[in-house]
C-alpha cells in the first residue's frame, strides 16, 4: 500500500502539509507530493478538500493469510493470589464482544485458587482455563508467555484481551510476537465491525491528542490490552455456572526468577505527570482539613493530589505536589481544581488538561475561564457530596 | 543579531543554554531562597566539559578563548547569576596559573580544573583593600623552602567550595605595589581555614567566605611568577576576566528582558495586553537596544583579547562597565514592567535585579573601571602628542 | 560486554494539538526529540559500560533518514556507535514488524544486554521491547527501576509493579525496558558534541538484514490503522446550576459521558 496525490485534482492549497506528523508532504511545482518520509499513518487521507489524496493497495501482495479462530478470551491476572480488578472489567467488555459474535467467553487464570476461577465465572465467563502450577504463582514473563501461547495455539480463540498492567504490558507482547499476530495497547473502546466481524480497537495516538481505530484484519487471535478502570464490569451473577478446565503437567521453564517482592506505597501516586486524574487544592481549601477532603476524593477516584503554590506556601502540603510555573506541569485527562483562584502561574501548569472542573466560592475566579465545568460553591459542602456519590457509583 | 559565531561557538551556546534551561531554571528560586551551593549544576557543567573551555588542550581543556567563555557565561547568566558567578569565578581564579604559572604548575593544577574535579577561587580583596589593592595586609614570608602566609581575605567567591586558591600577599612591604606576590594555596593546607558564609542580597547560590591564613605554610614552588609580580598578575587576570563579568551583564539583562516581553504579552489591562501600549513598547525598545549594544561590545572585546592584543585594560574595562550598567537598568525596568508581579518572588525578575547589582561592584567597581579607562585615555593622548 | 540501546525519534507530543476545525494535527514548531524514556536507557547503557570499565554501547534506531539526528545526539552523550535502520520497506511498521526488524538488526550487531525505554511517548504501547526479546528468544525484564548487580553472566534488577517492586534475576543475554526512576540522563558534553558532528552513522537497509521481506513494513504488520479522529473537542465552559446535590449529579453525569471516570 502507499499514499498517492492525484495531481490532476490537487489545487496546491497546502492544506495537507499540516496534517502530516512526519513532514512527508512537500509542495513541488505547485502540487503536493508525498516523499519517502511517509510512514503510511493515513493522517492526510481525509484532509484534502478536493479528495486528491488516496491510498493505493497493491494487488496480489503476498500478505499474511487470514487466520481462523473462535471465542473471546480474557487473561485474568492475579497478584498474591488475588485476582486483579481489571480482570473483571475485561470480562465485562469480553462478554459484550462474545455476545455480538455469538461466541463463548473464556478466562485464563494462572497460579490462583479454584475459588478465583469460580469468581471469574460469576462475572461472566463461560469457561476457565486454570493452571495452578506453583511456578506461575509469581509473575515471570517467559513461563506466562509460553503457556498462554500454547493454550491459544491449542484452542484458537478469535480475540484475546488482557489488562494493561505492569504484568500484561510486559508479557502479552511476547505472546503476540510468538504467535505472529497483532496487539493493540491501551484500548479505550472495543467493538465488533458488524460487516467483517473484525475487532475495532480504539486507542489514543500521539500522546492522546487524537484517537485511532486499529484493526487486525488477517492474523488471529486479535489481541488487545486495556487499562484498569477503562471498561465497565459486567453483571455479577452468583448462580452462574461454567466449566473449569485444569491445565497441568506443562513443561515450563524460566530464565528469570523473582528473588523477592517488596511492597511500598506506589511512586505513581505522586507522579503527577503520569496521573490520569488529579484533584488539586488551593488557598480555598483552607488548611489540612480541606486537603483531607481532597485526599478522600482522590482515593475514591483513583486520582493523585496536587496543589497550587498558595497551598504549598501555607505548609498544607509538600512542594512535590505543586502544579504551576514554579512546580510541575501536568496534563491529566481530568483536573479537578478545588478552591484554586486560577492565577496565571497555576494555569500554565495545568491548562492542557483534557477536562478541567473548577469548584470555587467566587464566581469571578479566573479558574472558571479555563474550566470545562464550573461549580460555584463551597468546597466543604460540595466535596463530601462528590465523595459519597463517587463511592456509591463505584460500589465502594 | 547574527554575530557570525562559528559552528563550535554555536555548539557551546546551545549546550550552555540547554544546561541553563533544564538544570538551572528549575532550581534557581530554591537556591536563591536557601543560599545553598549548586553542586549538582557544577557536576553537570563538569561533565559537559565547560570548565575546560579556555584551558589549553595539552592540559585537558578545549583550548578555546575569551569569546567562547563569554558565550557560555552569558547563557548561564540568563538563567541564574549566582550559578554563573561560581562558574566565572572559577576562570578568574585559574587565570593567574594560566597566564603566569610554570609548566609544572600548569601540569599539576590545570587538568583537574579543566575536568571540573576541582573548583578554583581568586583571593585579592581584604577588609582594607578593595578598590585600593595597595592596602593589602596579608603577608607571605619566605622561611627556608616554604612561604608562611598570614592574614585574611574577604568576600571571596567560591570560598570554601574551591580546592585551589590563587591569592595575592605582600612579600616585601618596603617595595609598595611592587612588593606583592601571587600564590597557589590548596584547601586542606594546615593554617588555612574559612570564615562564615556571607548572607548576601543577591547571587545567593554562589558561596562567599573569608579565607583565613594563620601561619599557613606552603611550598616555595607555589609562588606564581616571581616575587613582586603580584599586582601584575592581578591586573592581567582582571583584564582577561572583565569581559566575563560583561557577559554576565548581557546574560542577566537578556533573561530579564525575555521575562518582561513574555509578561507584557500576557498581562491585560484596559482590555489590551500591555505590550500594545507605547509606554511599554518604548521601555522594551530601549532595553533591547542596550542589550544588543552591550553584547556587541563584549563580543568585540573578547575577540580583541583572543587576537593576542597586548594591552586590553581599557577595552575590557569598557565592556564590563557598559554591560553591567545595562544589566542594572534592564533588570530594574523588567521589574517595573511586571509591576506588582515583578516585585513578588513568584516571578524571577526581582531576583535578577538583586543579582545584577553585584556586577557593578565586584571585580572592580564601575567607578574603578572608569578610572582605568580614564588613565588609559590620558596615556593614549600623551602618546599621540 | 556489548550493549545495544534501542531509541526512537519522536515528536515532542506534549506540544501536539489538534485543530478542531480541520481535524488535523497542529505541527507548527513541534521539535523532534529522543523519546524521553530512551534517554534513561542510554544513560543506563553508559553507566553499565563505565562500571565494567570495558565494552561498547551501540544505539539503534529505525526511522526515516532524519532519525540520524537522534543517533548523533546519543553519540554526544558518549555512546560508541549509532546504527540507523532506514528503508522504504520499513515504512508503516506496527509494533510487531518494528520489533521483528530491530531484532534482526540486533542479531546482526550482537548484544549481551539490550536496553529500551519502557515505551515511546508518541505511541505509548510499551510493546516493542518485550517483542524484540521474544524474537531473539532471550528473557526480558520490563519496568526496571534499579540495577542491583551485573556480574558473571547474570543481572539482578528491580522491576516496578503497581504495589511496589520485584527483585528479578535474569541470565544474559537479556533485554531490559527502563523507567524514569532508574537514573538521570546526562547532558551531552562538548567533546561529545564535536565527536557527534564527525561521527559516521552506520546505515542498514532491508537487504542488509537476514529478514523475511514479507514480515517488514506495512506488509509485515498484523495491525492496521483504519482511521484517526479527534477526541471530543473541549467544549465551552459549562456552569452547573442548582443545589449542591444537583450540581454534583450533573457533573458526574457529564464526566461519565466523557468516560472520565
Amino acid at each position: 500500500m502507499f499514499i498517492r496525490v492525484n495531481t490532476d485534482k490537487c489545487t496546491g492549497c497546502e492544506t495537507c502539509l499540516q496534517s502530516c506528523p512526519y513532514d512527508a508532504i512537500i509542495m513541488k511545482d505547485g502540487k503536493a507530493e508525498i516523499t519517502e518520509l511517509c510512514q503510511l499513518c493515513r493522517a492526510c487521507l481525509n484532509v484534502c478538500p478536493e479528495g486528491a489524496i488516496s491510498e493505493v493497495r497493491e494487488e496480489g501482495a503476498p500478505g499474511k493469510e487470514k487466520g481462523q479462530g473462535k471465542g473471546v478470551w480474557v487473561f485474568a491476572e492475579q497478584r498474591d493470589g488475588r485476582i486483579a480488578d481489571v480482570s473483571f472489567e475485561l470480562l465485562g467488555a469480553g462478554r459484550r464482544l462474545a455476545d455480538i459474535l455469538g461466541a463463548e467467553l473464556s478466562a485464563v487464570l494462572f497460579g490462583s485458587s479454584e475459588d478465583g476461577a469460580d469468581e471469574l465465572i460469576k462475572w461472566g465467563a463461560d469457561k476457565i482455563y486454570h493452571c495452578p502450577d506453583e511456578i506461575l504463582g509469581v509473575f515471570n514473563d517467559e513461563p506466562y508467555a509460553q503457556l498462554l501461547s500454547d493454550l491459544i495455539q491449542e484452542h484458537k480463540p478469535e480475540i484475546v484481551l488482557a489488562g494493561a498492567t505492569p504484568v500484561g504490558r510486559s508479557f502479552i507482547p511476547r505472546v503476540a510476537a510468538r504467535l505472529n499476530t497483532g496487539l493493540t495497547a491501551d484500548c479505550t473502546s472495543l467493538d465488533i465491525d458488524r460487516e467483517t466481524g473484525h475487532l475495532l480497537q480504539v486507542r489514543p495516538a500521539f500522546g492522546g491528542n487524537i484517537m485511532a481505530t486499529i484493526l487486525c484484519p488477517l492474523t488471529r487471535p486479535q489481541m488487545a490490552t486495556v487499562r484498569p478502570r477503562v471498561m465497565k464490569r459486567g453483571v455479577y451473577d452468583p448462580d452462574r455456572k461454567g466449566e473449569v478446565i485444569r491445565i497441568s503437567d506443562r513443561k515450563i521453564s524460566s530464565r528469570t526468577s523473582v528473588k523477592d517482592t517488596v511492597k511500598e506505597a506506589s511512586d505513581l501516586a505522586l507522579n503527577l505527570q503520569e496521573a490520569n486524574i488529579i484533584v488539586a487544592g488551593g488557598r480555598g481549601a483552607g488548611g489540612e482539613k480541606g486537603f483531607a477532603l481532597l485526599y478522600e476524593l482522590a482515593e475514591a477516584l483513583g486520582a493523585s493530589v496536587a496543589a497550587s503554590r498558595a497551598a504549598v506556601d501555607e505548609g498544607w502540603i509538600a512542594y512535590r505536589h505543586q502544579v504551576g510555573q514554579t512546580g510541575k506541569t501536568v496534563g491529566p485527562k481530568l483536573y479537578i481544581a478545588c478552591g484554586i483562584s486560577g492565577a496565571v502561574q497555576h494555569l500554565v501548569g495545568m491548562q492542557s488538561s483534557d477536562i478541567i472542573v473548577a469548584i470555587n466560592k467566587n464566581p469571578e475566579a479566573p479558574i472558571f475561564n479555563v474550566a470545562t465545568y464550573g461549580i460555584v460553591g463551597d468546597l466543604f459542602e460540595i466535596l463530601p457530596i462528590f465523595i459519597r456519590k463517587v463511592r456509591e457509583a463505584k460500589g465502594l | 543579531m547574527d554575530y557570525f559565531l562559528n559552528e563550535e561557538q554555536l555548539m557551546i551556546r546551545d549546550l550552555a543554554r540547554q544546561i541553563a534551561e533544564e538544570k538551572i531554571v528549575p532550581v534557581r528560586a530554591e537556591l536563591d531562597e536557601t543560599g545553598e551551593f549548586a553542586w549538582d549544576v557544577m557536576k553537570t557543567l563538569a561533565q559537559s566539559d565547560l570548565f575546560g573551555l579556555f584551558i589549553p588542550e595539552e592540559y585537558g581543556g578545549l583550548g578555546k578563548g575569551c569569546l567562547e567563555l563569554s558565550i557560555a557565561v552569558e547563557e548561564l547568566s540568563r538563567a541564574c547569576l549566582g550559578i554563573s558567578t561560581s562558574f566565572a569565578a572559577n576562570a578568574l581564579g585559574t587565570y593567574p596559573i594560566l597566564l603566569f604559572g610554570t609548566d609544572e604548575q600548569k601540569k599539576k593544577f590545570l587538568p583537574d580544573i579543566a575536568s571540573g574535579k576541582k573548583l578554583v577561587a581568586f583571593g585579592l580583596t581584604e577588609a582594607n583593600a578593595g578598590s585600593d589593592a595597595g592596602g593589602t595586609q596579608t603577608t607571605a614570608k619566605l622561611d627556608g623552602s616554604e612561604y608562611v602566609i598570614n592574614g585574611t581575605k574577604q568576600w571571596i567567591t567560591n570560598g570554601g567550595v574551591a580546592d585551589i586558591y590563587t591569592i595575592i600577599a605582600i612579600t616585601d612591604r618596603s617595595k609598595g605595589p611592587r612588593g606583592a606576590s601571587a600564590f597557589v594555596v590548596e584547601k586542606g593546607t594546615p593554617g588555612f581555614s574559612f570564615g562564615k558564609k556571607e548572607n548576601k542580597m543577591g547571587i545567593r547560590a554562589s558561596a562567599t567566605t573569608e579565607l583565613v591564613f594563620d601561619n599557613c605554610r606552603i611550598p616555595k614552588e607555589n609562588i606564581i611568577g616571581k616575587e613582586g609580580m603580584g599586582f601584575v598578575v592581578a591586573m592581567k587576570t582582571l583584564d582577561n576576566s572583565r569581559t566575563g563579568v560583561g557577559s554576565q551583564g548581557v546574560g542577566v539583562a537578556q533573561g530579564a528582558f525575555e521575562e518582561a516581553v513574555k509578561f507584557a504579552r500576557q498581562r491585560v489591562q484596559f482590555g489590551h495586553p500591555i505590550i500594545t501600549f507605547q509606554a511599554i513598547q518604548h521601555m522594551l525598545a530601549d532595553m533591547g537596544t542596550s542589550i544588543e549594544a552591550a553584547r556587541a561590545l563584549v563580543y568585540a572585546v573578547a575577540r580583541f583579547i583572543d587576537s593576542g592584543a597586548k594591552d586590553v585594560s581599557k577595552e575590557s574595562a569598557m565592556s564590563k562597565l557598559f554591560a553591567t550598567d545595562v544589566a542594572m537598568k534592564v533588570t530594574t525596568d523588567a521589574v517595573q514592567i511586571l509591576g506588582g508581579s515583578g516585585y513578588m518572588k513568584e516571578y524571577p525578575v526581582e531576583k535578577m535585579m538583586r543579582d545584577a547589582k553585584i556586577l557593578q561592584i565586584y571585580e572592580g567597581t564601575n567607578q574603578i573601571q572608569r578610572n582605568v579607562i580614564g588613565q588609559a585615555l590620558i596615556k593614549e593622548a600623551a602618546r599621540n602628542k | 560486554m556489548k550493549i545495544v540501546v534501542c531509541i526512537k525519534q519522536v515528536p515532542d507530543t506534549a506540544e501536539v494539538r489538534i485543530n478542531p476545525e480541520t481535524n488535523t494535527l497542529v505541527r507548527d514548531g513541534v521539535a523532534s526529540i529522543i523519546n524521553p524514556y530512551d534517554m534513561h536507557a542510554l544513560e543506563a547503557g553508559l553507566q553499565m559500560r563505565e562500571a565494567a570499565g570495558a565494552g561498547t554501547v551501540t544505539a539503534l534506531t529505525m526511522g526515516p533518514p532524519q532519525a540520524e539526528n537522534a543517533l548523533r545526539e546519543a553519540v554526544s552523550m558518549g555512546i560508541d556507535e549509532g546504527v540507523l535502520l532506514t528503508d522504504r520497506a520499513f515504512a508503516g511498521s506496527d509494533t510487531w514488524a518494528t520489533a521483528y526488524t530491530l531484532a534482526k538488526a540486533i542479531e546482526h550487531i550482537g548484544a549481551d544486554i539490550i536496553i529500551c525505554g519502557k515505551q515511546a511517548i508518541d505511541g505509548d504501547t510499551a510493546q516493542v521491547g518485550p517483542e524484540i526479546a521474544e524474537f531473539l528468544q532471550i528473557p526480558h525484564v520490563a519496568y526496571v527501576r534499579k540495577i542491583d548487580s551485573l556480574k558473571d553472566g547474570s543481572i539482578i534488577v528491580q522491576r516496578l509493579m503497581d504495589d511496589g517492586y520485584d527483585i528479578v534475576e535474569s541470565s544474559l543475554p537479556v533485554l531490559l525496558t527502563v523507567v524514569r526512576e532508574l537514573n538521570v540522563p546526562r547532558m551531552p558534553s562538548l567533546k561529545g558534541k564535536m565527536a557527534a558532528k564527525k561521527a559516521v552513522i552506520r546505515q542498514m537497509k532491508a537487504s542488509d538484514l537476514k529478514a523475511d521481506v514479507n514480515s517488514l513494513g506495512l506488509q509485515g504488520s498484523p495491525t492496521q490503522v483504519r482511521n484517526i479522529f479527534a477526541p471530543e473537542a473541549k467544549k465551552d465552559r459549562k456552569m452547573l446550576e442548582g443545589s449542591s446535590e444537583e450540581k454534583v449529579d450533573q457533573l458526574l453525569k457529564e464526566l461519565a459521558g466523557l468516560k472520565c471516570l
